[in-house]
């Protein structure tokens, strides 16, 4: 990648004029009061489009029947870098494994997605979400059914076969 | 219709009505200059700002007043506390009073006579505003001072320099005004600008230009707000300052630009003088006048109720064009430093003004002898004179060395011939072609 460089010469002192470069600001800046095009995004009422790859709080997927497609297997919170996923499996008559306990720390969750990247199921998903606040430190420890509640959409991951794709 | 001034018990009404619709009026414009300036500096910035408080973010004003009723009042512990407490008062008064003796519309009339709009016609006028515009420094010197803080009193020395170095070429600004008109009140002043035919900011446009300047370096606005310059200083004299008291300092800064807006108005752009003859009045000999026929004989004034709305309307817009000039300056034009707000100030604009008073004291000597009547033609003259003046002093000023500054001019153009800087300069630009 070649740099390029912009030389600015600095103005002699002969050749400057203090009036005539205060005028022409003056008429750049009128030109920018009236210009109605503002840069400002009226938050709350215009939202940002978050990128397909956002990663923000967590989604579980749920089957049709409303049970969690999460099979326990255990997978996520080994891989979890910041150690944030509580999970106690349990075992049904069938012997369909399910998680009896399932908990993010989404204060401790570094938002790596590795979770999503590692569930052999597509159970859990980081989502594109970013507004998270709340009243007290415990509310950001969500558990099962939340996880299973939130309607945001869920990141896209990123797919090594086409890898210039958003 | 009686046209007799105003008398009585109905006068102490219509001045009691006069001092708070008109101060309340001014502090209202006051808190919405704030607004203002928030709102055309984000404009001017491609931005929005406050929009949220009320429709279009009108009632921000009371927000930030609220605001600042309710935050912690600090006191440092070294202050001297009866004078840091005595300076946000001694900077607001002056800077609301000075208000009181602008006429701010013509003459309305009443079923117990004429009303003057305008608080105090005192004789002494424009006087009256230079002294009251001069105690203004007292407050922001002990403001700086007793805070006992050094970006502070740093920031009270730059005051008093300043404005005592301004007030000098504000003064001499005025004086050609003066001989203009003849007199120092106000309304005079107004009423000699409607008969002239032009405002004074045409046949004195020297003047207009020291004179608007000036007041720039008396309100300590940008480019000329030293004493508060945040980059170097904090933010000045006020750095120790908060809630309340810091919206003092707040409220005079901005009541000292709606007066010094006003002023302008007044002394250069006819105050509340409408084009045309139909709005002119003028009390002369107990007469309210509207002019003179050709005899020399009176021609009484037709004062109505809409003709002061209109030239209120007329005095609010030369105003408002003013404010909005203060702060469209202020976003545009970077603070110059010290020394050049203080050669800018001894070497071109004193200079400058008591060359123009001559100027301008000798072409009304010699229209005079002519016996050019005042009016009209009169006025072209002085245009004339002070076009040629002030294209004089634009060009000279427009050299580029009359705001380098004083030493720093002289050492500069020093150090670029001795170092060999130009030829440095090709080599750069191969560099950067080679980059490319």
């Amino acid at each position: 990648m070649t740099i390029s460089v912009k030389v600015m010469h600095r103005p002699e002192p002969e050749s400057t004029s203090y009036l005539r470069a205060a005028l022409s600001g003056m008429a750049l800046t009128f030109k920018h009061m009236v210009n109605p095009t503002k840069v400002t995004q009226q938050y709350p009422e215009e939202q940002t489009d978050l990128h397909p790859r956002w990663r923000g709080t967590h989604v579980m997927e749920r089957h049709a029947d409303g049970r969690p497609k999460c099979v326990a297997c255990g997978l996520c919170p080994t891989v979890c870098p910041a150690n944030c996923i509580r999970l106690v499996g349990g075992e049904d008559d069938q012997g369909n494994r399910y998680p009896i306990v399932y908990e993010i720390d989404e204060f401790r969750c570094i938002f790596c997605g590795m979770c999503q990247e590692v569930c052999p199921v597509e159970a859990i998903h980081v989502g594109r979400h970013f507004e998270n606040a709340e009243y007290t430190r415990e509310r950001f420890v969500y558990d099962l059914d939340r996880l299973m509640d939130q309607d945001h959409p869920s990141t896209l991951l990123w797919d090594p076969s086409d890898p210039q794709s958003e | 219709m009686d046209l007799q001034p105003i008398s009585g018990v109905p006068a102490l009404i219509a001045i009691t009505a006069k001092n708070l619709l008109i101060f309340g009026g001014v502090l209202i414009v006051v808190a919405y200059a704030t607004l203002a300036e928030r709102r055309v500096s984000a404009f001017i910035q491609d931005r929005r700002g406050p929009n949220r408080v009320g429709p279009f973010g009108l009632f921000q004003p009371l927000a930030d007043g609220l605001k600042n009723i309710l935050k912690e009042e600090t006191l440092p512990a070294t202050a001297s506390r009866f004078f840091f407490v005595l300076a946000p008062l001694l900077v607001l008064v002056p800077s609301l009073v000075t208000f009181a003796v602008i006429p701010i519309a013509a003459p309305l009339p009443t079923p117990w006579g004429v009303v003057d709009m305008i608080i105090a016609d005192v004789p002494i006028g424009i006087l009256y505003v230079l002294a009251f515009s001069s105690l203004a420094v007292y407050g922001v010197v002990l403001g700086g001072w007793a805070s006992n803080n050094k970006y502070a009193f740093l920031g009270g020395l730059r005051a008093s320099a300043q404005m005592v170095s301004y007030e000098v070429a504000l003064g001499l600004s005025i004086i050609a005004v003066l001989m203009m008109t003849g007199n120092v009140t106000l309304a005079e002043m107004v009423w000699q600008q409607q008969q002239l035919g032009m405002w004074f900011a045409f046949p004195l446009s020297l003047a207009f230009i020291l004179f608007v300047v000036s007041a720039f370096a008396e309100t300590n606005r940008l480019p000329f707000d030293m004493p508060e310059a945040e980059s170097e200083l904090v933010t000045g004299y006020h750095t120790e300052y908060s809630a309340m008291k810091f919206s003092a300092f707040m409220i005079s800064e901005f009541g000292h630009m709606v007066t010094a807006s006003a002023l302008m108005a007044t002394l250069f752009l006819g105050g509340w003088d409408l084009p045309g003859t139909w709005d002119n009045a003028f009390w002369y000999q107990g007469q309210l006048i509207g002019g003179f026929a050709q005899d020399g004989s009176v021609i009484l004034a037709q004062p109505t109720w809409w003709k002061t709305l209109l030239t209120l309307g007329g005095f609010a817009a030369k105003t408002g064009f003013f404010l909005l000039l203060y702060i469209w300056i202020r976003w545009t034009l970077p603070r110059f430093r010290y020394d050049q707000v203080m050669a800018l100030g001894w070497k071109v604009m004193l200079p400058t003004a008591l060359a123009y008073i001559m100027l301008v004291g000798g072409t009304i000597l010699v229209l005079d002898e002519l016996g050019v009547a005042w009016g009209f033609g009169y006025g072209l003259a002085l245009t004339a004179v002070s076009g040629v003046a002030t294209f004089a002093f634009i060009f000279f000023i427009d050299r580029g060395r009359t705001i380098t500054g004083a030493a720093a001019g002289a050492a500069q153009k020093r150090e670029i011939k001795t170092i060999p800087q130009v030829s440095s300069r090709p080599a750069i630009a191969e560099h950067a072609a080679v980059g490319d």
